[in-house]
């Protein structure tokens, strides 16, 4: 639930330009699907949202505030794969982020803490559709139930935004669909704004609020390398989407904030 | 069919599996067996009971000069050596993995220090251990530790850096420090690789003992090889050698059960 904002944003590895003229202003609480053929600079935009990489000129701002340059709980992230961490089961992986927020030296909690996080975590998985699953293993998940957790643990955490790198372009269709509808919901339900990068333009169109399109726009051989992508179509999905307002039982949000009513 | 393709059953594995060590035991019988008809006294290749002799003498026999059983307090004093060791050296690579492997400014400072000391042949530092530390069991140990720590450092800093980037980032958008990183993204994952690792270190490490022990050294089980071999006394060495072999294969199997009892996680992660 924040807005964000690109200001005059380039990003260029030595000589070669991958993005360039990125201007952008995204709502609180939009649902931003970014397309564009691969090797266009929509996960590059992405990973500098993230903090992961600086732009090369040019500033991001989030509500007004120029981003950290490294990745914080304030933005929460699903990858393609490896979101989850193996080495926990599907509970711990979901309460990890509530450890960690509380136990600065252990990252780890014992007693009523633990208690409460875990009936928290319960509940938010069981939200996800992972109820029963507590105590598996993630190499023992389908691919989609695997997603299903890095939603729900990045959702414990309470981030303002949500990046999702083609977060579900290794499902099946079937699969797909059902996500997409948690997808929806967990959108509607929480205070996020999302950014999704996608290569299904028919998942871009069905859950975002607005749809970015990167492009090369000179796109000859002896151009590539000094020009970038920028942004060819910005697309408003009309009707016009809102996220609803919230559930009577939503999904809590981690933050300590006060989260705006009827965000 | 092809060869690629012929796999045996279980139970042909096993038999096949026995089949080498079944012939080299019968390679060495017939061998003995024609030695000794050729001449009783020969000592190079002994019968069996011979050696089950020796072994009793050494094993279950009080030794009159020391008090104690040889074949016992040669394998305590070995295998206090080793152990201290490896504790000493999995200790320390555990540390060192994750901090050059974790933090980019460490691995600037020590990467290429770990990796040039990783090439120093330990058994040419030998004397300077003894000059420096004595013919104790420091300088034994110090050896054991110089000629694995280096090796372990190395592969565990490399398995950290071998961990997906977006489990880091993961873990950093869910708030985590460097420090909660190490303890419970990082740590948790490095300790079955660690287990590879000290698998692999056995063998060098088994090698560093026995050669300390064989050049300067008054008990444990390379110093007792080295000394009876001044007596041609293959009926002692034979059992030394195998008695070796054996721990060194019960430690291996030992740690490898631990990795899967211990990290049932792990199996599919490898498998990737």
């Amino acid at each position: 639930m924040s807005a964000i904002r690109f200001d005059d944003v380039w990003k260029e590895y030595g000589d070669h330009i991958v993005l360039e003229r990125i201007t952008l202003e995204v709502a609180p609480r939009a649902f931003l699907a970014l397309v564009g053929p691969s090797g266009c600079g929509k996960t590059t935009f992405l990973r500098m949202l993230l903090g992961e990489e600086r732009p090369t000129r040019g500033q991001i701002l989030i509500d007004g505030v120029p981003l950290q340059p490294e990745p914080d709980a304030d933005r929460g992230v699903v990858f393609q794969r490896y979101s989850v961490f193996p080495h926990l089961t599907v509970l711990q992986n979901v309460l990890l982020g509530r450890e960690l927020q509380h136990s600065k030296f252990l990252g780890r909690l014992f007693g009523a803490a633990k208690k409460a996080a875990t009936d928290e975590a319960m509940a938010l998985l069981a939200e996800v559709g992972l109820k029963g699953h507590e105590d598996k293993y993630p190499s023992a998940l389908s691919g989609g139930m695997q997603q299903r957790l890095a939603l729900a643990q990045a959702v414990m955490r309470g981030p303002k935004i949500l990046l999702l790198d083609e977060p579900f372009g290794a499902l099946d269709p079937g699969i797909r669909a059902d996500i997409h509808v948690l997808m929806k919901r967990l959108w509607n339900e929480t205070e996020l704004t999302v950014v999704m990068v996608t290569h299904d333009l028919s998942e871009a169109f069905r859950l975002a609020t607005r749809v970015i399109a990167f492009e090369r726009n000179r796109d000859r051989p002896e151009e590539r390398e000094r020009y970038g992508a920028t942004i060819s179509r910005d697309l408003e999905i009309y009707p016009r989407r809102t996220a609803q307002l919230r559930a009577v039982a939503p999904i809590r949000s981690g933050r300590d904030d006060p989260a705006e009513q009827g965000a | 069919m092809r060869l690629i393709n012929l796999r045996p059953s279980r139970q042909l594995a096993i038999y096949m599996a026995a089949l080498p060590f079944v012939l080299v035991a019968i390679g060495y019988v017939l061998g003995s067996e024609a030695r000794l008809a050729e001449n009783p006294n020969d000592k190079l290749l002994p019968a069996l009971s011979t050696m089950a002799q020796a072994v009793k003498q050494m094993a279950f026999q009080l030794d009159a000069r020391t008090g104690s059983y040889l074949m016992l307090s040669d394998t305590i004093a070995s295998l206090g050596r080793l152990l201290s060791a490896l504790a000493i050296s999995t200790a320390a690579a555990l540390v060192f993995g994750i901090v050059i492997g974790l933090l980019p400014a460490a691995n600037a400072m020590l990467g290429s220090f770990v990796s040039v000391t990783s090439m120093v042949p330990p058994l040419a530092l030998l004397p300077i251990l003894f000059i420096v530390m004595g013919l104790g069991e420091n300088s034994k140990i110090a050896l054991i530790v110089i000629g694995t720590l280096p090796g372990m450092i190395r592969d565990l800093s490399m398995r950290v850096l071998e961990l997906p980037r977006e489990q880091l980032i993961k873990a950093q958008t869910l708030g985590a420090s460097s420090w909660q990183i190490a303890l419970r993204v990082v740590l948790p994952q490095i300790l079955p690789r660690l287990i590879d690792s000290l698998r692999l270190q056995l063998g060098p490490a088994w090698l560093f003992l026995i050669a300390a022990e064989a050049i300067a050294s008054d008990s444990g089980l390379g110093y007792r090889i080295f000394l009876v071999r001044r007596y041609l006394a293959m009926d002692i060495i034979i059992p030394y050698v195998i008695w070796i072999t054996l721990l060194a294969f019960l430690m291996d199997f030992a740690l490898r059960l631990l990795q899967r009892k211990a990290f049932p996680w792990f199996a599919s992660v490898r498998a990737e």
